[in-house]
């Protein structure tokens, strides 16, 4: 296991180094210098000097990337081009809302797609299941950013249950925090349930052919006892990997979702940047996003391995 | 041909005829402003009604249905024609520090989602349907390249290839000749399955304006109009949307049902 752990944590560091520069040097063809950007094209060669010493912009290309990397890894994101406040501040404030607001999806996507899953692979081929996996192929066609939206005309405009958009922010409490993300959440978490339950189900169906089921049930368990203490828990491996893969689409999806609720997210401030070419922030946020894919995914193989020891010899 | 697929295929030919007979003719000119018959509900003289500006809703999902379809459908091009190989290749040096290679950078890649590769490229170049092209387009190699290695790599162990070998083929003739024809059903569904997460990745990107810029019409981007105004038109976000799922839905039954039809043994990874 330490060894598989080991390993994985090099290429773990690899990708991360290689991700970097890939997003470094897509950056720097950018045209245009950011420092004669903010100033207009009247700026006097000497204010403009100094501007390019001030953001680091004098140095050569390698220097600058190795300078980006390293205050990184001290926290130090730079400083925003037409804020000039720390990009890091700015990501800090906006992570406590894009993340909760993943996180938030998450719980809601297991919790919906773990039971339907259960009960369409209990029910398998009988009206339920056909019901459930009926219901599953719609989620998955249905863009969640129309979703959302269908949600703020149903709950906000007409039923006024909720505010159509904007964050309350967590001073006044968690619970006012979580009642301005839960229809975003909601939003987000549907598609991604209705491909969970169907891998549930299908790695539940997997296990239900299996020899130890039938041992299960040989040795006097019910059906539900079995598909519960034997089903269930190994179809928890396959079902593991795929919320890990959704955990990156979930924070990307939020980036979308937060322009249909006008959330502060990190998906707000990439796309202020983009439109003010405030290109380092640009660059940090999508080094953030990459960074957290990266990562979670190595948590997923490591998980993995853990549960499954085949798998720890296997690479 | 079970009932999803006849389904399938026919919601996705609806689409694909709309958005051909659309280059010969439309209800109205989808761009034509009439702004005093702006945000009419659905009747018999606009069947989906009016946008903001008086434009005809239903000549602009039947133009709006070609940028869905060429987005996705080259997106899927470019996965296919640079993961394929990549996958072959991979397969028939098994082991090697090529098929490392190819199998990291493949795990590289998917830790770029597509917004993600979106946002950089728009950041870079600015906005249009080609980079939401390439966005989905690279999003799109490694599982093809995946997908690719998985199947050949199983029938590498055949003993058909065996026979080739042993007359004398070389590796890329043998990926040539006798794997990728073995590989292509896989790949179709694969191919039908990517095509819809285009749809929706496309319908995704130009909504947030990362996508088709004006006067290109776009599904995303009708919905963006729609956004502010959903409350006194509905219709303006409920029209666009249902095109996109029943075009999504149509393209995932038909990929459900190829699968079964083409070779019930194949397993297809589901993104």
């Amino acid at each position: 296991m330490l060894r598989y752990s080991l390993k994985r944590l090099i290429s773990l560091c690899l990708s991360l180094a290689v991700a970097s520069v890939v997003i470094f040097a897509v950056i720097e063809v950018a045209p245009g210098d950011p420092a004669s950007f903010m100033l207009g094209v009247n700026a006097q060669p000497d204010t403009l000097a100094a501007l390019r010493a001030e953001l680091g912009l004098d140095v050569p290309k390698h220097e600058r990337y190795f300078n980006w990397v390293g205050g990184m890894l001290t926290g130090d994101f730079g400083t925003s081009y037409t804020y000039r406040t720390p990009v890091s501040d700015m990501i800090a404030d906006r992570m406590w809302v894009s993340l909760p607001l993943a996180l938030y999806a998450l719980t809601l996507s297991t919790a919906i797609a773990f039971p339907a899953g259960i009960y369409a692979a209990s029910r398998r081929g009988k009206p339920g299941d056909i019901a459930v996996m009926g219901a599953t192929q719609l989620g998955i066609a249905v863009p969640n950013f129309w979703f959302a939206m269908m949600l703020v005309l149903i709950f906000a405009i007409n039923l006024r249950l909720f505010n159509a958009g904007g964050f309350a922010g967590w001073e006044d409490g968690i619970w006012t925090g979580l009642h301005s993300l839960t229809l975003p959440a909601i939003a987000l978490a549907l598609p991604q349930a209705a491909i969970l339950a169907r891998v549930m189900r299908s790695a539940l169906l997997d296990i239900l052919g299996e020899d130890f089921m039938r041992t299960a049930r040989a040795k006097g368990l019910s059906r539900r006892q079995a598909l519960w203490r034997h089903g269930v828990r190994n179809a928890l491996i396959p079902v593991l990997t795929i919320i890990g893969l959704q955990f990156s689409f979930l924070l990307a999806g939020a980036i979308i979702i937060e322009q249909v609720f006008y959330l502060p997210g990190l998906g707000r401030l990439v796309f202020q940047a983009i439109s003010s070419r405030d290109l380092i922030v640009v660059e940090s946020v999508v080094m953030l996003l990459v960074f957290a894919v990266i990562i979670v995914n190595f948590l997923v193989d490591l998980a993995y391995a853990a549960v499954d020891p085949r798998l720890r010899s296997r690479t | 041909m079970s009932r999803n697929l006849i389904l399938g295929a026919c919601l996705s030919s609806l689409v694909v005829l709309a958005a051909l007979i659309s280059f010969v003719w439309t209800p109205y000119d989808h761009a034509a402003l009439d702004i005093p018959a702006k945000l009419q509900p659905p009747d018999a003289q606009h069947w989906f009604g009016t946008d903001h500006f008086g434009r005809d809703m239903f000549s602009m999902i039947m133009v709006g249905a070609r940028t869905s379809i060429a987005v996705a459908l080259v997106a899927v091009g470019i996965g296919m024609a640079l993961g394929v190989p990549l996958g072959l290749t991979a397969a028939a040096r098994k082991g090697s520090w090529l098929d490392e290679l190819i199998m990291r950078g493949n795990d590289l890649v998917f830790a770029f989602p597509s917004l993600v590769i979106a946002i950089l490229i728009t950041a870079v170049f600015g906005a249009g349907a080609i980079n939401a092209i390439i966005a989905i387009g690279i999003f799109n190699i490694p599982v093809f390249a995946r997908i690719t290695r998985g199947a050949a790599l199983s029938l590498w162990e055949r003993e058909f290839i065996m026979a080739a070998r042993v007359a004398g083929k070389g590796a890329a003739r043998i990926s040539a000749e006798h794997i990728l024809p073995n590989v292509a059903n896989l790949l179709i569904v694969q191919g039908t399955i990517q095509f819809s997460l285009g749809i929706l990745a496309e319908a995704g990107l130009s909504y947030v304006g990362l996508g088709a810029q004006p006067p290109t019409p776009s599904w995303g981007r009708m919905l963006a109009d729609a956004q502010t105004m959903v409350g006194i038109a509905p219709h303006l976000a409920l029209i666009p949307g249902f095109a996109i799922i029943l075009t999504v839905l149509g393209l995932n039954l038909m990929g459900d049902g190829l699968r079964d039809w083409l070779d019930p043994r194949i397993r297809v990874a589901r993104a």
